[in-house]
Parts: structure tokens; sequence; C-alpha cells
């Protein structure tokens, strides 16, 4: 498996760390109710096909990248790198 | 039709004529007291466990595939109750408690070989966690021992212990730990339930789960709509994909795990044994094959197969622990598709949807935990409570904070 | 036997190999099993699970009997194939699976037995009684399978692994993969071409034929020679391309060294990694064989391992040949066997409709019904309509139709496509992103064919890659249609083989039918078809048909079973090349390392570092003495340790206060400069990820320390929280563990250490920090302690580290003070109660530890949400206590806790020992533990017990703060 690094251009998978579902991006508020939380760090939608999560360039340019993918063909179909915003 | 030494012989003499199926193949009826989604190893031994503990007898599995599809064909076989949470200690207790009985239970030679497991450890924090694990195993009730170096190089002389990376310390050795023939587990289920009564039903795909005011009616299937006032989903790795159908969104990730095995061999590994420092465990099987495995590819994935770097770092590890092992062939690699939860430990539980119940969650467990987990989902689908051995695992763990985290990794899905 | 005048042998260059001890000739360029051959060695192995006497079956590596175990001067290689094992001089091969010796073996009773030992036989019995299943049952089966051995020795041989990235990928080197890399090659394209075999031409080195009007071997050559001349092309010969992975990945195996005598250096293979653009599957078809009774004996082989035997090898298996065929393909066969002198007894052919063949007897519509000859076939029985008659014959060679070589599309769960016409399966379009399939591994089998297939699917390939395409002309060769009547198994009442490796008969096949094991998936299982070495190479589709056949289904209805990697089998010390030793894992090594194995010090693994575990002085007989030394003496006077392991991160900009303050519980913005914190960081899921400390340098400028184990842990982090929460705040940070040597210096003398090493008094409060210059080097003093003393830690640029290590040693060692490891360190730690991971192993709390307080009210930080689920709070939970045993008796770590008259089991556990030592400085075993609601229990008696080290203490509940609780000495 090959990622292309944004800043970095094609790169074996073994050069990436992996860690989850694109949910992590979308933190709740820190007074959300625990339902927001536990939907935020447990439960994912976990989809036989496309889906979008993070992976983080850890040899090389240390981005974290948001790739949209498909999981059951493990094909690329979009590396980026993820959004930043406010905390 | 009950199998025996004596059997084999007089069918072979008289041309294995009267060798009867080893299950029905009916069509589904249009109702039953309760369906069991998925005919895996945890599907059928539910079914089995319905049949035989609660009299529940008019029920279904329905499998989109054949039984025994899913990873109870493409496991490493170990079996082992060696976990140290309170919670998970009994369950796998209970569930190496009926391993030991199965094959007079099931009348199938499931080969269940307790050769003794060895955890490798390389330094003293590690030795330190083990001897945490192993006095949780002798408080459970199972048995463990602590061997130092020496011990470990009487038990398994092979290894490297001079010039590997991370030296060996010692071992924690579980006896009573060992594999089993993984097929002949799901098959032994499915001839005891269809024995007893149970349908399974093949090349059934579930395609739907029908629910009214809140109470699940039955499913829609490949075959035709089928009515059950109660329903389990046991799909492992499918597992969000059916409780979607119920509207359920599960805190499940599904990764794939591989695993090895190399060509026949004479014996040469007589135990269980896994590496500490790297990810590495591996067995030799009764045909002579190393049976061997590693971690998660570590990427969400239905894909049934992994990529080179998992592999390579496998062969490394087994070249560091155990170079003897260098000129084995890998014949096959394949993977399974796990289903990770965020803590590491399984789900059998209720849903919000009343008759609807789900077991789910086994990670890279799943096969040894066949028997207890049948026995436990039967508990829970016959009387609506969880059995004794299994009430930690629970749905609403993660969101209430009771967590079962032997890894100690936190609630990443493919850290356990 | 060898004959004149064929093969592409070197007859000039003579080697000498030896086989079951017997030492026998053959020339360079033989494989083994074409030495065999040339010796008229028939018999070369026993089947798995009757032990039927087996010959050599193929030329290739789809091989199921012939194998093998190579003696090398130090090791052996078990199961490998006669059929690709070239001779050198001395190579030296012994039978396997057979005892006492290939002929007279005693498990041949099994043979005998065989009606008992039906597919699946063995889930039925061995239940009886249960205790004999480890002790008796299981040991003998084990025993009897199995096929070679390995030494149990370790594998001390050299393996290597490597990178080759390319446009194209070509997969054989036959007429397709030749012509394709031709067309490729002249386009400017980066190729490499790869071949399993030693010579690359594939079946035009085989069958002859003729290209253009001249021998095909010329025009293999010719190609080769134009390849060879490319700058942009790699040929890689004997390299199996063994697994197709995602993204244009390969894994593909070099056989480097073993077809030669072992030289030191050299290796044995290589696992290539090959990163290709596009692929072209060129690797050709392999023959099947026909189920028929007694299919199975030495002397009944391929059709076209005769053809290749005969035209590379100059050799033949036989002087009286029979063929058995239901398609035109045994017709090359016939014809070179006759061509070069060789009598062809008949060719059998199952269809009505064969042509007749000039030189021989073509049997119409006939059938093979069974075999004799117990080690070597001798006759057979052929049935032709109603009559039977036998032909005598001393080799057999079975021309069952071609199966293209798929395997390599099935690896991305790609599933092959049933071709009616070819009664075979052909490669699904598309199975592999990138992969064309052509000629005979896409079912075009002639010559012909192959060419024109090769030249399109490179021509495809180019365009695809937006490269420039060549002219390449098609070449003129056979191109005669292929032609079959499906014939898998000529119906009998005894045993007709299908798998040969792993004894899987027809009538296997049936019985798993007919008890329900229909599916193709169940029918593998239970009679374990396709299982063996060869993977069913040449026996799963006759599997298939002969299981379609018994349930009623077509072919593709039944479906197929997946192939999955490698091709063929694959070494675990070539994909686990450099894992060996030290390998597997990089090395650390402090600034201080040889300056501490200097001292005697045993270097231990603290993760990927080697740090110092004591420092022995002359006298002392055990660890405890130099450990309790070290203590006593950073007590009583200094000690200096190498703390450079810790993580460190440097922290710069206007928000990295703020930052600091979303990462850690506790605040850090109102730091001043000059100053230290300890900091108490939690992962977003409420447990604690790390602690340690993290000074104020300058207004916008911070370093963080980590733990050692958590160093890459908080960096990714730190990454993480920076780029997705907060990219727009003002903060950048980068490790600089590797840049920074530190060494804590501890102890009531450290003060006046400092003053000498320093030339001034540091002047510096506790929790300071000042950059200093030390000896003319810019350095930072930090003001810490993990010991419970006065401490200090100096941190210098890492190319310093030693020279000062040495200095701080040496002045130490003046003030009655000197070097402590990391016995003393843990035990220091643990008498002042300082956590490590064996406390913050991931299962606990800030509130576990006792550290809710450090938890800001004020503020938001990582974790924070989560760590106030119920769960994870409150008396249920297990909570940081110390250890005192009551008696003078050691405790031990990982020891579980019990009220102190409970019964010592799960149910009554209270909790558990995560860190002990023996205390010099309290005279007694301390320890640190985890107890359900241990912070309301301190004073109370507790059982310790450790059933695995046979310890059951009672122990006092303390804080866990057993040192200079007031913690005076930091403050002095």
């Amino acid at each position: 498996m090959r990622l292309n690094c944004p800043h970095c251009g094609p790169r074996d998978r073994r050069e990436f760390y992996y860690y989850g579902s694109a949910d992590y991006l979308n933190r709740p508020a820190a007074d959300a109710a625990l339902q927001a939380w536990d939907d935020y760090l447990h439960n994912r939608d976990n989809p036989a096909g496309v889906t979008q999560d993070l992976w983080y360039h850890e040899q090389g340019c240390t981005a974290w990248l948001k790739v949209k993918r498909n999981t059951v063909t493990h094909e690329i179909l979009s590396v980026e790198p993820v959004a930043g915003g406010a905390a | 039709m009950r199998y025996s030494g004596l059997k084999v012989i007089t069918e072979g003499l008289f041309g294995n004529k009267g060798w009867r199926p080893a299950w029905r193949d009916p069509a589904p009826k249009a109702e039953y007291d309760a369906i069991i989604i998925g005919g895996g190893g945890h599907g059928l031994s539910t079914a089995y466990y319905l049949a035989k503990n609660h009299g529940m007898t008019n029920i279904a599995v329905l499998e989109k595939g054949y039984l025994g599809s899913g990873n109870i064909g493409r496991n490493t076989t170990i079996v082992r109750a060696n976990y140290f949470l309170p919670g998970n200690s009994e369950f796998y207790s209970h569930s190496l408690k009926l391993w030991e009985g199965l094959e007079g239970e099931l009348n199938y030679n499931v080969m269940h070989s307790q050769r003794g497991l060895i955890n490798l450890f390389h330094s003293d924090g590690q030795r330190d966690a083990f001897v945490r694990r192993g006095n949780s195993m002798i408080n459970q009730g199972d048995d463990a021992i602590l061997l130092d170096r020496e011990g470990v190089r009487e038990h398994l002389p092979y290894l490297d212990f001079d010039n590997t990376r991370f030296p060996i310390y010692g071992g924690l050795l579980h006896p009573r730990g060992g594999t089993a023939r993984h097929d002949a587990v799901a098959w032994g289920y499915a001839r005891g339930a269809d024995k007893r009564g149970v349908d399974l039903i093949q090349n059934c795909e579930v395609t739907g789960i029908d629910v009214e005011n809140g109470r699940v009616i039955g499913v829609q299937t490949t075959r035709g709509a089928i009515r059950a006032k109660k329903v389990g989903i046991v799909v492992a790795g499918r597992s969000s994909q059916v409780a979607a159908m119920a509207g359920m969104r599960l805190p499940i990730e599904s990764h794939i795990l591989q695993a090895f095995v190399t060509e026949g061999l004479k014996p040469v590994i007589n135990h269980v044994v896994s590496f500490g420092m790297g990810h590495f465990y591996i067995s030799q099987s009764d045909k002579g094959g190393l049976v061997f495995g590693g971690d998660l590819d570590f990427y969400a994935s239905y894909a049934a197969r992994g990529n080179l770097p998992m592999v390579e770092h496998v062969m490394e590890a087994g070249m560091t622990l155990m170079p003897m092992i260098g000129r084995a062939k890998v014949l096959r690699s394949w993977g399974g598709i796990m289903d990770m939860s965020p803590d590491g430990s399984p789900i059998i539980d209720k849903t919000h949807i009343d008759g609807l119940f789900i077991d789910c969650g086994w990670n890279y467990g799943g096969f040894k935990a066949v028997p207890a987990s049948g026995w436990c989902m039967a508990h829970l689908m016959a009387t609506g409570e969880s059995h004794a051995v299994a009430r930690r695992f629970k749905l609403n763990r993660f969101a209430t904070g009771h967590i079962l985290d032997e890894e100690g990794t936190g609630s990443q899905h493919n850290l356990h | 036997m060898r004959v004149d005048g064929k093969g592409r042998i070197d007859r000039t260059k003579p080697v000498s190999f030896s086989f079951d001890g017997r030492t026998l000739p053959a020339y360079k360029g033989d494989t083994l099993a074409s030495a065999l051959i040339a010796n008229d060695v028939r018999l070369v192995g026993r089947s798995f699970k009757y032990h039927r006497p087996r010959g050599i079956l193929t030329a290739g590596s789809e091989e199921p009997n012939a194998m093998v175990e190579i003696i090398g001067a130090s090791n052996q290689t078990p199961n490998v194939r006669a059929t690709v094992q070239e001779v050198f001089e001395g190579l030296a091969a012994r039978s396997q699976n057979r005892w006492p010796n290939l002929t007279w073996d005693v498990m041949q009773v099994n043979d005998l037995a065989a009606p008992l030992l039906s597919a699946g036989f063995y889930y039925k019995t061995f239940m009886w009684p249960r205790a004999f299943w480890e002790g008796l049952y299981e040991p003998l089966i084990r025993r009897a399978a199995g096929l070679g051995s390995l030494s149990g020795k370790h594998d001390e041989g050299a393996y290597e692994k490597a990178w080759a990235h390319c446009d194209l990928l070509v997969i054989g080197a036959g007429p397709t993969g030749l012509i394709a890399a031709l067309t490729a090659a002249r386009a400017g394209a980066d190729v490499i071409l790869c071949d399993e075999t030693a010579e690359m031409g594939g079946r035009l080195l085989s069958d002859g034929g003729e290209i253009d009007g001249k021998p095909a071997a010329d025009w293999v050559a010719q190609t080769l020679a134009e390849l060879s001349g490319l700058p942009n092309v790699r040929m890689m010969t004997r390299t199996t391309v063994t697994g197709a992975y995602d993204d244009g990945t390969f894994g593909a195996l070099e056989r480097v060294g073993l077809h030669r005598r072992p030289r030191p250096n050299l290796p044995r293979e290589c696992f290539w990694r090959i990163v290709a653009k596009r692929s072209i599957l060129a690797a050709g078809a392999l023959e099947r064989a026909i189920a028929f009774e007694n299919n199975d004996r030495p002397g009944i082989m391929m059709a076209s391992a005769l053809t290749t035997y005969l035209n590379r090898y100059g050799v033949v298996p036989g002087k009286n040949v029979t063929l058995f065929a239901n398609n035109d393909g045994a017709r090359i066969t016939a014809r070179a066997l006759m061509q070069a002198g060789v009598r062809v007894a008949a060719i059998v052919d199952s269809r009505e409709d064969a042509p007749e063949e000039p030189g021989t007897t073509v049997h119409r519509g006939a059938r093979v019904i069974g075999t004799k000859g117990r080690l070597g076939v001798t006759e057979i029985t052929v049935r032709k309509g109603t009559t039977d008659f036998r032909i005598a014959t001393d080799c057999l060679g079975l021309a069952g139709g071609w199966n293209p070589t798929v395997h390599l599309t099935c690896h991305m769960n790609g599933r092959p496509r049933w071709a009616e016409s070819l009664a075979a399966f052909v490669p699904s379009d598309g199975a592999i992103p990138g992969m064309i399939a052509a000629g005979s591994a896409n079912g075009s089998f002639s010559t012909q064919g192959c060419l024109a297939a090769g030249i399109v699917a490179a021509r495809q390939s180019l365009e695809a890659m937006g490269h420039n395409t060549s002219d390449v002309d098609v070449p003129v060769a056979d191109d005669a249609p292929y032609r079959i009547a499906p014939l898998w198994a000529v119906p009998t009442k005894k045993r007709a083989w299908l798998d040969f490796a792993n004894d899987v008969t027809t009538k296997d096949v049936a019985l798993s039918a007919q008890e329900g094991f229909r599916s193709v998936e169940h029918m593998k299982r239970y009679t374990t078809q396709g299982m063996a070495p060869d993977q069913g190479k040449n026996s799963n589709v006759a599997a298939l048909a002969v299981l379609a056949d018994v349930t009623g289904r077509a072919i593709p209805e039944t479906g197929t079973t997946t192939f999955r990697p490698p091709f063929t089998p694959v070494s675990i010390a070539s994909m686990g090349a450099g894992g060996r030793a030290d390998g597997f894992a990089p090395q650390r090594f402090l600034t201080s390392d040889q300056a501490s194995r200097d001292r005697g010090a045993p270097m231990i693994e603290a993760g990927l570092w080697y740090r110092p575990s004591y420092f022995p002085k002359p006298g002392e007989a055990t660890w405890r003495e130099a450990c309790d030394r070290e203590v006593r003496m950073v007590r009583g006077a200094v000690g200096v340790a190498d703390v450079s392991t810790l993580g460190k991160i440097d922290l710069q900009g206007r928000d990295a206060g703020r930052f600091l303050d979303f990462i850690y519980t506790n605040t850090f913005s109102t730091l001043p400069v000059g100053r230290v914190r300890y900091g108490l960081m939690l992962r977003e899921d409420g447990h604690v990820l790390d602690d340690g400390t993290t000074a104020r340098l300058a207004e916008d400028h911070w370093l963080m320390t980590t733990t050692t184990a958590a160093a890459g842990l908080v960096m990714r982090h730190l990454e993480f929280v920076h780029q997705v929460f907060c990219a727009d705040w003002d903060v950048r940070f980068i490790s600089v563990t590797e840049q920074w040597a530190q060494f804590a210096v501890a102890g009531p003398q450290s003060r006046a250490l400092l003053t000498s090493a320093l030339g001034k008094a540091p002047g510096l409060p506790f929790m300071g920090v000042t950059p200093v210059t030390i000896q003319g080097v810019q350095g930072r003093l930090f003001r810490i302690s993990f010991s419970g003393e006065e401490g200090y830690e100096i941190a210098v640029p890492t190319r310093f580290g030693e020279a000062l290590f040495r200095d701080l040693t040496a002045r130490a060692e003046t003030m009655g003070g000197g070097l402590y490891g990391m016995e003393a360190l843990n035990v220091l730690r643990i008498e002042k109660g300082f956590i490590t991971h064996a406390e913050i192993h991931g299962r606990t709390t800030a509130f576990d530890i006792g550290m809710e307080k450090m938890v800001s009210a004020k503020k938001e930080c990582i974790g924070k949400a989560a760590a106030a689920r119920p769960g994870m709070v409150g008396p249920e939970r297990d909570q940081l206590v110390g250890l005192k045993p009551l008696t003078d008796t050691p405790i031990s770590a990982g020891a579980h806790l019990f009220a102190q008259s409970a019964v010592a089991n799960r149910e009554n556990d209270q909790g558990y020992v995560t860190s002990v030592c023996w205390s010099p400085t309290l005279s007694s075993s301390l320890g640190l533990a985890f107890l359900k609601n241990g912070r309301a229990r301190h004073g109370e008696t507790v059982r310790l017990v450790d059933h695995l080290r046979k310890i059951d203490v009672l122990c006092t509940v303390t804080d866990p703060v057993f040192h200079d609780p007031a913690g005076e000495k930091l403050r002095a």
C-alpha cells in the first residue's frame, strides 16, 4: 500500500502511522454530553466501502493526513492534510 | 449418527457408504423462536447452547456463505485462558473448561491439544506484568508457572538465547493453553446444533432487521422474510453493517489480521510460543505446518488480505527469536476481518431494541472464546440476563468508563 | 536416461551430486530432477498420508511429489522441489517422510489401511479416552505427519531484502513475457522481467517449434541479447513473483545462492519488494493430470514435463513411453520423443475424434483405467468401449489440459472466470489494478497467440502510463487451436488421485459431498485438497470438477477456492531477512555507553535504548550489593546518572503556553521564565498518557521532557492536537532527544559537585532552570529530582555528552559519590513514591494515582471530559498506595492484594503490586501498589499473595511516599 503524501509524494505504507476514523477530527465541545464523547471516542460507521481516516507521516514530514479510501479494495481516493481549526 | 473409532472401522470396511450428512440443508421456515445471524464459530455455538442448555430448538442460524466461513476458519487456532482483568478472567476460564470437554460434548474430534503456551518476557517490567497476569490466572483457578531463562531453555531450546535483540528473561507457562483444529470446532457445533433440531441455513444473507414499536419482529433475507421475536447478531467483522440495519452504530472498527502457515514439517515446535517484544506467536499444527501470526495491518479494512509490511515484521520477529525456522517456507498467508473494540474486550449484550442481542468485539481473541461466547450469548438470549461470567461485556461500558483494557493502549480500536 | 544431442545443459561441465547417500553424475544446468532422471532414479519420495512410492510428476515449481531435503555443511533445508533445485558440485539431497528408507518405508502400512483413513476420519475418532489425545494419539499423528525436517539449529545463512521500482513488471519470460518486455523496452520504459527458472524462454525452450522460420530457441537468444543490451531493462532469472499487493507492490523471491556451492557473504535468497506502475502477467499455464485408478506411480508424469526434460535437459524417464490425453497437446510430446529416438508405445486419447499420429498408435475414445508397478509403472490397462487391454510401458505422460497460471490475479480477492471452451479458469479483468494477464496465462495457448498478446499487453500498459509505444512486428509462429474435450476423472471404485501431495482421491471428494461438505471451501477443508505444499496447482480444478459432478452442479456454479500469496512457498528467513539477532530493532546508545561498559556496567534494554543496570565495585557479589551502595551514595553524598533517554521536545511560539495548557491537565501558561513544572497528560480517553517536567526557557520557548517509553507517542500526540485542533496557534515543536545529553546529579553533595564543575554555585531554586556555561560549552541546568534528594540535571549538546559524563563522574568520586544505574534509580524513585510506566500502564487515571487535583477545573484539556465518566473515579477504583511488609520479608511486583483474612482468589482480589524494592534507606522491602479504594485504607493490613513465587505476606498500607514525605530534602 502506498499513500501519496501531499508534501512528500508517493510513499510506502510503512512510513505512516494509522490512527483511526476521521471522526477524531470532530472533537466535541468541552461541555458536550457524555454521549457525544462516546460517539467521538468509540462509535464508528466502520463502512465496508469508502471511508475517511487519519494517517500520520511519522517517518516523513510529520503531517497528519486525512485519507479517503476504500476499505474493501484498498484503493486510495485522496490524501490531504487535516484541516486546521480552533480548539 | 454417533462417531467412534469402531464406526470408522466398520464404515471403512464397507466402502464408507454409510456416512450421512453432518447436517441437514433445510429451507428457511417462515418463523422461528429465535434467529442467529452468522454461522461462524460464535453463531453456531450460540445455537448449540440455546438448544442444549435452554431447550430452544425452533431456531435458525442464517449464514450468508458457508458454515464456518469467517474467522473460525482463518485463525492461528490458539486456545488459552490467560487474561488478567476481572471480567475477562472468569469468562476465558469458563471457555477453557468447556474446551476441555468439547470432543465428548460434541462427539467430534476438534483436536483440542493442551500442549502448553509460553509467553516470553524480555525485561523486568514485562516480567512484573506477566507475574500479575499469572497470579490472576491462579486466582481464577487456572494454571500458570513462572519460568526463568533456564526454565524457558528447557522447554524451548531452539530459541536464540545468545544474540536476539531483546534477551529472553523468562516466560509464563500456561500448561492448559494450546491449540485446536479450527474448522472442526465449527463443524462440531454445527453438527451438534443440527442434531438438536436447529436449522442451519447457508447462502442466506440477512438484508434487513424488522423492528416494530421498539421490538424486533424478524429479518429480511435473500431467501425471504423470516419472523422471530429474538434475534442475535453474531457476525464478527461484519457487526457494523448488520447492526446498522437496526439503526445502531457500534464501538467497532474492522481490521485485518494476517496469519501464516508453512509447508509440513516433522515435529519441531511442541508448544504455543509468544514473543514479548514484537508481534509473533507460533505453534505447529498436527499436520506439520508452522502456524503463526502477528499484529493487525493496522488500517481499517474488509479486504480479508494483508500487505507486506506486517508480513515482513512477523518474519523478522520469528528470525530474531527462533532462527531455526528460517528454512521453513511460508505456504499460505491469509487475512481475517477482526471486530476491534475500543478496549480489546468483547460485547455480549442486549441492545436498545427489545429482543435484539449482539455478540461482537472479539478483537483477535475470538477463537478461544467460541464455547463461552455461545454459552453466554445463549444464556442472554434465552433469559434476557447476562451470564455471570460475561456481565462486564456491556455495550455501554465505553460511555460509562467501565473499561476492560488488557493492553492498556486506550480507546483506539486498532491497538488491541 | 540421457539423450544425446538434446538439452541445454553444459556437457563440458560434469558435476557430481548425491541422493540418499549415492553419488551420481550430472551436468551443469541440470535440475536435481533432471539429474535423477538421467540416472534412472524413479522413486524419489513418499506421499504424505499413505506413504505411496512417488516419482517426479512435473518439471516446475508446481511439483507435488519430488520434495527432498538438501543437506548443507551446517544445516539442512526441507521440502525442496527437486524440479527447481539446480545441481552443483557436491549437492547432497535426501528423501523425506520415510523410515527407515525410501524403498522400505514402514509407514506404507497406511496404504493398506486406506479404507479407514478416508477424508476427515480423524474428526470421528481418537476421542476416547480423553486423556489419550495429548498423550498418545496426537504424538503419533504428529510424528506420522509432516514432510521434511528442520534441524532445530539456528539458520546462519545469509539472506537479503531489496526494493526495486519500474514502469512495467513482466512476470514470466516465455514468448508472451519476452515480447512484452521487448515492446516496452524499445519504447524506453523501465522494465523488470522476472522468470522463475534459471534460463528465460519458457515453453519455447521446452517445446521446440519455430518462430519466423527459425528454431524458437534462436528467437529466444536473439531477444534476450537485445533485452540485456538495453539499460532500461532489468532481467531477473531464478526470481519468482510470489505475491501481488496493493498499489503495484509485488513480492518476489530470487534464489541467489541456492544453485551453487555456498560462499561466504553470498545470500541464499533475496526477497524483493517490486513497485511497478503497471504489470503484465505472462506466467504461462500449468498442465493438469487426469484422475484414474493408481495414477500416482513413479514414472507417471505430465506430458509437458517429458518435453521439458527432453529439450531442456536432454533426459527421458523411460524407453517405452505412453501418453494419456484429452487434447492435442500430447502430440508435441509424442513427436519430440520420437524424433529423439524414444519409442512412444501409444497415445490413449479420450476423444472419439482424436487425430492419428504418425509413428505411434492412437487409441481414440479410450481411457487408462489402471496401472501396475509398485516402485515404478510397468504397465497400463486401457479401456476402449467395452474392451480392456494392457500396454507395457515404463513412463506414462498425462495431458489433461492446461490451467492458466491465474494465481497472482487472485491475491487481491479477484475470482477467476470459467472459460468453457478452454475448460479452465482464466483471470478476471482488473483483478489486480494495473495488471494485464496475457498469453497462456490468459488462456491463449498457441505460440503465435502468446506473441501477439504480449505485444498488445505491452502497448496497452505503455498507453496507460502515457508512454510512447514502439514498433514490434508479431513474429510468425505455430498457431494451432487448442482442442480439448474435458476429462477429469476416469470412474473407478478404487483410488484415483487428484491431489498427489496430500493424497486426496476422487473418493474423498465424493465422500465429502456425501457428508454434506458440498461447498467447495468445505470440500477443500474436509479433504485437505489443495492445502499441500503445491497448493493444488495441478489438481484443484479437477477436484472442483469432480465435486461439481457428484453434486450435480456446473463448475462455475460450484465456485472456486482462492489462491493466496505466496505463489510458491517462500522461506521465513528471506522475508525476515535483516531481522536476525540485533537486526530486529534499532539500537540506541547513550553518549556514556562506552564509559559505562568500561566500568563493567551490565547494559539493559530500555525500549530501544541500552542503559547501565548498575556499576559493580570489586568485592560486590550481587547486583543488590551494588544497587544498595549506589542508593546510599545518592542519599549520603552524590550520584551521577545519564538520563538522556528521556524524551525532550522543544516548543516555541507565542501560543506555546496555551498549547501546553491544552495538552497537560495542569496549567503551564502561568509558569515564570526560568521555572520548571511537573505535568500530567491524559489520552483523550481520560487515562494517563505520560508525565514529566516542562521548563520555560524564555517567554516563547519551552522544553518538555517525556518518559523514555512514551517519547514517540507524545510527539505524535502533540502533532495531532496541534494540526487538528489548533493549527492556527503560534506554536512549533520538534524532538531534541538526540540533540542533548543530560545527566542527573543527585544527593546532598550535588550542589557542591556542580559548583566545582561550573566554577560557581548554581544558585537555582527547586524547580528552576538556567542556561549555564560549563567548561566553555553552552548548556542548561535544571533543578529537578527523581530521587527525592536535592538534585540537578545538566544538559549539553550531544557531542559533549561523553566528556561531561566522565568529568562529572570523576568529580563525584572525589566527593564520596559516583555513578548510579537503573536499579538504584528505581529504588530511589520507589522510596520517594514517584511513578513510572509500571504505574501509569495505560489503565490508570489521574484519580487512581492521587493526582485528580492536578486536573485543572479552570480550563479545558485533552482527556478531561472522558476522565469524568462515572467508571473512571470513585471507591471502586484501584488507587495508588505504598506497601510495607509487617515482617522483614521480600515482596514481589505482580503479586495481588487481599483483605487480611480473605482467600486468595479472583472474587476477593483487591489490587496488585506494581513496583517493589529493598530500601537500604528504610531497611525494609517497599512496594507501590494499586488497591481498591486504597487512599482510604492507609494503615490497614492487607494480604499480599504471589502464587507463582509462593509469597504470602501481610503488609501495611501506607502513603506511596516513603522517604522525606515533606520534601524538605528536595527544596534544601
